[in-house]
């Protein structure tokens, strides 16, 4: 046969320059921590700040591959979620038991979302729908003031409050559970996508629905299930906001925007750009405000956004940003 | 025998432009038939009709029942279809466009891949390939084998030659002639390319702005006085 013999070079996710970046910045992190125990410390915090970041942005960039809308209801939707388990504790719930439960719910909440609010008018106009999230995001605030009040709640503290010294580093528990519980729950999702049938159809049903229909897909399925799974990748993020900073109506306000800094940063388009970005910017905040003199916790928000413009305007892809070979 | 596929006055149209003015045609089970016509013709949208992929009117039967609803249950009733631009998933790898294929069937697919090895045995080892980077004639040959992948009774193909090299057209249709002959495959094929598509098919249809303007035995048409003026070229 003519010509089966050229090999042609797979591109991946990220370039070279992007790649040996990290890593140089995965250095840098390392040898700091080595050097310094405040280090460490703002590093692991940053981490499991970063982590939270990183799953909201992951739910937002499932649901823009989907369907090309930003969700602006995301993080109210996560702070809806963390009441849900709130009130779920109230009436006599462990912890975990609640956590898992909400999880369900939230899958569930996303799906309906979709088949009530969003798929009556996804193939009208961008605009309807970006309006749509945004009424939406109005709604889920007003509904909770509504019912639970404005006022700070509190819920048992999952991780507990202890702290853990490995040589003069301290660490608290509750960012390490933080993290953990972050990065297993973005794991579990890659396993999903990556590995199994279902996956590989929401990846093709986001990608090309008309093709994947013709295969046998059910479409519309698919686009509901990715957004009941961005919905617990929420949920799951306010939950691990919760023990930092309490129920409150705003409690993912400012969360949202660091998870939208993250997601333009990794690419807007690329689950594992949205987690590192996530979690480069939850580091990298924690440590400008330790060793930046003049950078309060009032400028965590501005500097997250000029880094961003930064990589913007350096490389507009952000930085897993996918430019493809392509043969037709 | 009783037909695999059979339109019954079907229509179509996109928006205000009525495609397809009541086509009615015939496949019988193991038959490779072929459609023919001009640019804009209707061909494509017969396609389309069969696979639910446009809005249709009239009757559509297969195996003896009517089909109903979009692509998705077409795919399920046995139905592949090969659109124009080949329905490929570029971004995805080879392996992950078979796994498609593979979607409305239950079970392994070990055996039903290497089956389709003795047809395109070079996928092998572009296996880890993205789609997207395969040459023209590759990607073809790939849509082939994702919709063998699927053990359709009806294949509907789409331009098979389109935009590509003389050389790799003789190579594909004489892979959709083994499909048929080896798997008792059922194929309607649209096709621009006359001749090649004469040779290949038992049966054609001509499309003329939507409607069926002569059909018949391929050898017949070859034969026939227009046919042989407007699309053969002597």
């Amino acid at each position: 046969m003519l010509g089966f013999t050229r090999k042609t070079k797979v591109s991946t996710g990220a370039s070279l320059p992007v790649l040996l970046g990290l890593v140089a910045a995965c250095i840098f992190l390392a040898v700091g921590s080595l050097l310094s125990d405040i280090f460490a410390q703002q590093t692991v915090a940053g981490l499991a700040q970063g982590a939270i970041f990183g799953s909201l942005a992951l739910a937002l960039v499932l649901i823009y591959r989907a369907t090309e809308v930003i969700n602006f209801a995301q993080g109210e939707l996560a702070m809806a979620t963390t009441y849900i388990a709130y009130q779920l504790t109230l009436w006599g719930l462990t912890y975990w038991l609640a956590f898992f439960l909400t999880l369900v719910i939230s899958f569930v909440l996303g799906v309906v979302v979709y088949g009530l609010l969003i798929r009556p008018v996804q193939h009208r106009s961008v605009i309807a729908l970006v309006i749509i999230t945004v009424g939406l995001f109005i709604l889920i605030d007003g509904l909770v003031t509504w019912k639970w009040g404005a006022d700070i709640k509190f819920m048992a503290a999952p991780f507990g409050n202890e702290v853990y010294h490995a040589g003069g580093v301290s660490f608290a528990r509750q960012d390490i559970g933080v993290l953990v519980v972050s990065i297993l729950s973005v794991i579990a999702l890659w396993l999903l996508f990556q590995f199994t049938k279902l996956g590989l159809a929401m990846r093709a049903a986001a990608l090309r629905p008309a093709a994947a229909s013709l295969v046998g897909v059910r479409v519309d399925w698919m686009l509901a299930i990715g957004w009941g799974l961005a919905a617990v990748l929420g949920a799951v993020a306010g939950l691990m906001t919760e023990p930092s900073q309490f129920l409150t109506p705003t409690m993912m306000q400012a969360i949202l925007l660091y998870a939208f800094a993250a997601a333009v940063l990794g690419g807007l388009e690329s689950p594992a750009g949205a987690v590192v970005g996530g979690l480069a910017i939850g580091v990298f905040l924690n440590l400008v405000g330790q060793y930046v003199g003049f950078a309060s916790s009032e400028l965590r928000l501005p500097i997250a956004f000029a880094v961003l413009l930064v990589v913007l305007l350096l490389k507009p892809t952000g930085l897993f940003g996918r430019r493809q070979v392509r043969r037709v | 025998m009783t037909a695999l596929l059979e339109l019954r006055g079907v229509g179509a149209r996109y928006g205000p432009i009525q495609a397809l003015h009541g086509v009615s045609l015939e496949v019988a089970e193991g038959e490779i038939v072929a459609v023919l016509g001009a640019n804009g013709a209707g061909k494509t949208t017969t396609l389309r009709s069969v696979s639910g992929t446009v809005r249709r009117s009239g009757d559509v039967r297969f195996a003896g029942k009517p089909l109903r609803g979009g692509p998705d249950g077409a795919a399920r009733r046995g139905i592949a279809h090969v659109p124009d631009g080949r329905g490929t998933f570029a971004e995805l790898t080879v392996w992950e466009n078979l796994r498609l294929g593979a979607y409305t069937r239950r079970g392994a697919m070990r055996d039903d891949f290497a089956r389709m090895q003795r047809y395109f045995p070079w996928i092998e080892e572009r296996r880890t390939q993205q789609a997207g980077t395969l040459s023209g004639g590759e990607q073809q040959m790939l849509a082939l084998a994702r919709a063998f992948m699927q053990r359709p009774r009806l294949l509907l193909l789409d331009e098979p030659s389109l935009g590509l090299a003389p050389l790799l057209v003789t190579e594909i249709f004489r892979i959709i002639r083994e499909l048929n002959e080896h798997e008792g495959l059922t194929v309607l094929v649209v096709e621009q390319n006359a001749h090649i598509a004469l040779q290949l098919a038992a049966h054609a249809y001509v499309l003329e702005v939507g409607r069926v303007a002569l059909s018949g035995p391929s050898e017949e048409l070859r034969r026939h006085e227009s046919i042989r003026r407007s699309y053969l070229g002597y």
